[in-house]
């Protein structure tokens, strides 16, 4: 069995599904990051003045091209894997010889094809309110590709627990958003007291936004090493999760 | 020459305590076209769903053309095409990609998969619908697209759960003409349905199945010999009122329809030279109900079980 054709065929897939409905899935988060710079960028953010040592306008960009990118690949892949469960073309893969790895990276990868390309579009968007710049690029690549496949993996187990299209709605309302609002988008962790600073490492996008940052602007809040060792811990924990789950067939064999 | 299917000592028991499979032994040879019926509930689909792993089982083996799915899973699936009786598939996707990604989860070619899928839709006339979106289908349509899709890794077995549910006659029996083809090229194929009709035209082995026990597994010549009587119609002349038939049980349905029950021992020519004595034409002549479906009746009955999920069309 040609375990890469089946991969493949999952990535084109779930490739297709979301190109298929682009003003659905690519347009939206366009727009929101356009009111995020009129608002956030021009009109509030001239009278922040500097953050972190740059104009708040160029400060913010990482973050919510990395708040995108978070918010992108986890709903591809929770609502396109529930979707399958519902309608039950879950099965056709499962009836299949596809080995569980493939099933997740398959789904995962889709996941990821969105986050990325949908911050490739906020980039492009970003670029007509404040000059980009780019300290190094490969951390930009790493931090994108990794933090994209957390939140995939982390959709994906979400839709596999999920038992109504309103289950894959409660971890984005009341978890993802705070978690990403908290994560050090709009300000610097720098500027909270000490224990809410302590408070704030144990968010996990706290690392992933300041590595990307860090990618554009050579600032970071936390140390980069620490900063690929968490989102590195995350992938090998949800990957492990995702994993057992598909195997013992929760939420997908009776 | 390994069994197509070998199922031992199979049980399967729901989370809530049902138990489905109350030990189940099955053995479908290679080349057959074997039916597995009961009624509603009976465990054929999740007799199906544990070959197909898509039921966990609590107990037993399952060996499909020699395979243990506990040891060898991913090469029993490869052997298996599955029409589930639900449809299954990605409602908002055209058809011509949900069949060439199915064959892409078996492996199969790209290349190869569009020149089957041509050739699978063009034999169950979707062609013209191969850009349409799967929920723009009839009913039919949708039934011949789990057919075409479970056929794009040409598997050995075909496993097909109630395929015919809700479809018309003319498509049914031209489904059933496909389903013959199929066989005669060698592909085994396991069919569930509710139309004993179906069953009785079709299959060539029988397993019944009542409360999660098999309760007969024979073959269809030697069930059907079971049968101590059958009932026939006969279309007579209006006014037939006075017949009169002796050594037969018979009922006059209304003045021109006469039905008789005829067992084993007895000869149809009886009824002939009788009605002939009496003057009675016969106008025509018919099996009255399914055969089958009287054997089934009186195999679930023997469990004390209703029948009334089963019909005859």
């Amino acid at each position: 069995m040609n375990n890469s054709i089946a991969l493949k065929s999952i990535l084109n897939k779930e490739i297709q599904r979301f190109m298929r409905i682009w003003i659905q899935t690519l347009v939206p988060p366009a727009i929101t990051i356009s009111l995020y710079f009129v608002i956030f960028g021009s009109l509030i953010g001239s009278r922040i003045g500097e953050m972190g040592g740059f104009d708040y306008m160029s400060f913010i960009v990482p973050g919510l091209i990395m708040m995108s990118v978070i918010t992108n690949s986890y709903s591809n892949v929770a609502s396109s894997f529930f979707s399958a469960k519902w309608q039950r073309n879950v099965e056709e893969m499962l009836v299949a010889p596809v080995p569980n790895w493939v099933i997740v990276a398959g789904y995962v990868g889709g996941g990821m094809a969105r986050g990325i390309l949908v911050g490739l579009i906020v980039t492009l968007v970003s670029m007509f309110f404040v000059d980009i710049q780019i300290h190094n690029v490969w951390i930009i690549i790493a931090t994108v590709g990794l933090t994209s496949a957390v939140f995939a993996l982390g959709g994906l187990i979400n839709a596999i627990f999920a038992g109504s299209f309103d289950d894959i709605s409660i971890i984005p309302t009341f978890i993802l958003t705070p978690l990403t609002y908290l994560g050090g988008v709009f300000y610097s962790i720098n500027l909270l007291p000490e224990f809410w600073q302590g408070v704030s490492k144990v968010n996990p996008i706290v690392y992933m936004v300041n590595a990307f940052r860090y990618g554009f602007l050579g600032v970071s809040d936390v140390s980069i090493t620490t900063a690929f060792i968490v989102i590195g811990l995350f992938i090998t924990v949800l990957f492990t999760i995702a994993m057992t789950l598909i195997s013992k067939g929760i939420g997908l064999r009776s | 020459m390994h069994k197509a299917l070998a199922i031992s000592a199979l049980e399967k028991t729901y989370k809530g305590g049902f138990q489905a499979l109350k030990g189940i032994d099955l053995t479908v040879e290679q080349g057959d076209f074997f039916a597995l019926l009961g009624p509603n509930g009976a465990g054929k689909s999740t007799t199906i769903g544990v070959i197909t792993s898509l039921v966990n089982k609590t107990a037993g083996k399952v060996k499909v053309f020699g395979f243990d799915i506990d040891t060898d899973l991913e090469k029993a699936k490869s052997f298996i095409g599955l029409v589930p009786q639900e449809f299954n598939f990605n409602q908002f996707e055209p058809l011509m990609n949900i069949l060439v990604n199915q064959a892409g989860y078996y492996g199969v070619e790209k290349k190869i998969a569009i020149q089957r899928a041509e050739k699978y839709l063009k034999q169950l006339e979707l062609w013209d619908k191969r850009h349409d979106a799967a929920r723009m289908l009839s009913g039919g349509m949708k039934r011949r697209l789990m057919i075409a899709r479970a056929l794009m890794h040409e598997p050995q077995m075909l496993i097909l759960d109630e395929p015919t549910a809700g479809v018309d006659i003319e498509v049914r029996r031209a489904m059933w003409d496909f389903l013959r083809e199929l066989n005669k090229q060698g592909i085994t194929i396991i069919l569930t349905t509710h139309y004993l009709e179906e069953a009785e035209m079709l299959c060539r082995n029988i397993a019944i199945i009542d409360q999660g026990k098999i309760v007969e597994n024979t073959d269809m010549k030697s069930l059907l010999a079971q049968l101590d009587s059958e009932t026939f119609v006969f279309d007579l002349p209006t006014n037939s009122k006075t017949v009169q038939l002796s050594e037969f049980t018979y009922r006059l349905v209304d003045d021109h329809t006469l039905e008789v029950d005829v067992n084993k021992l007895q000869s149809l020519n009886q009824i002939f030279v009788q009605l002939s004595q009496q003057g009675i034409e016969v106008l025509s002549m018919r099996n009255k109900s399914n055969r089958l479906e009287a054997l089934f009746v009186n195999l679930i009955n023997k469990g004390g079980k209703n029948t009334g999920a089963i019909t005859n069309e």
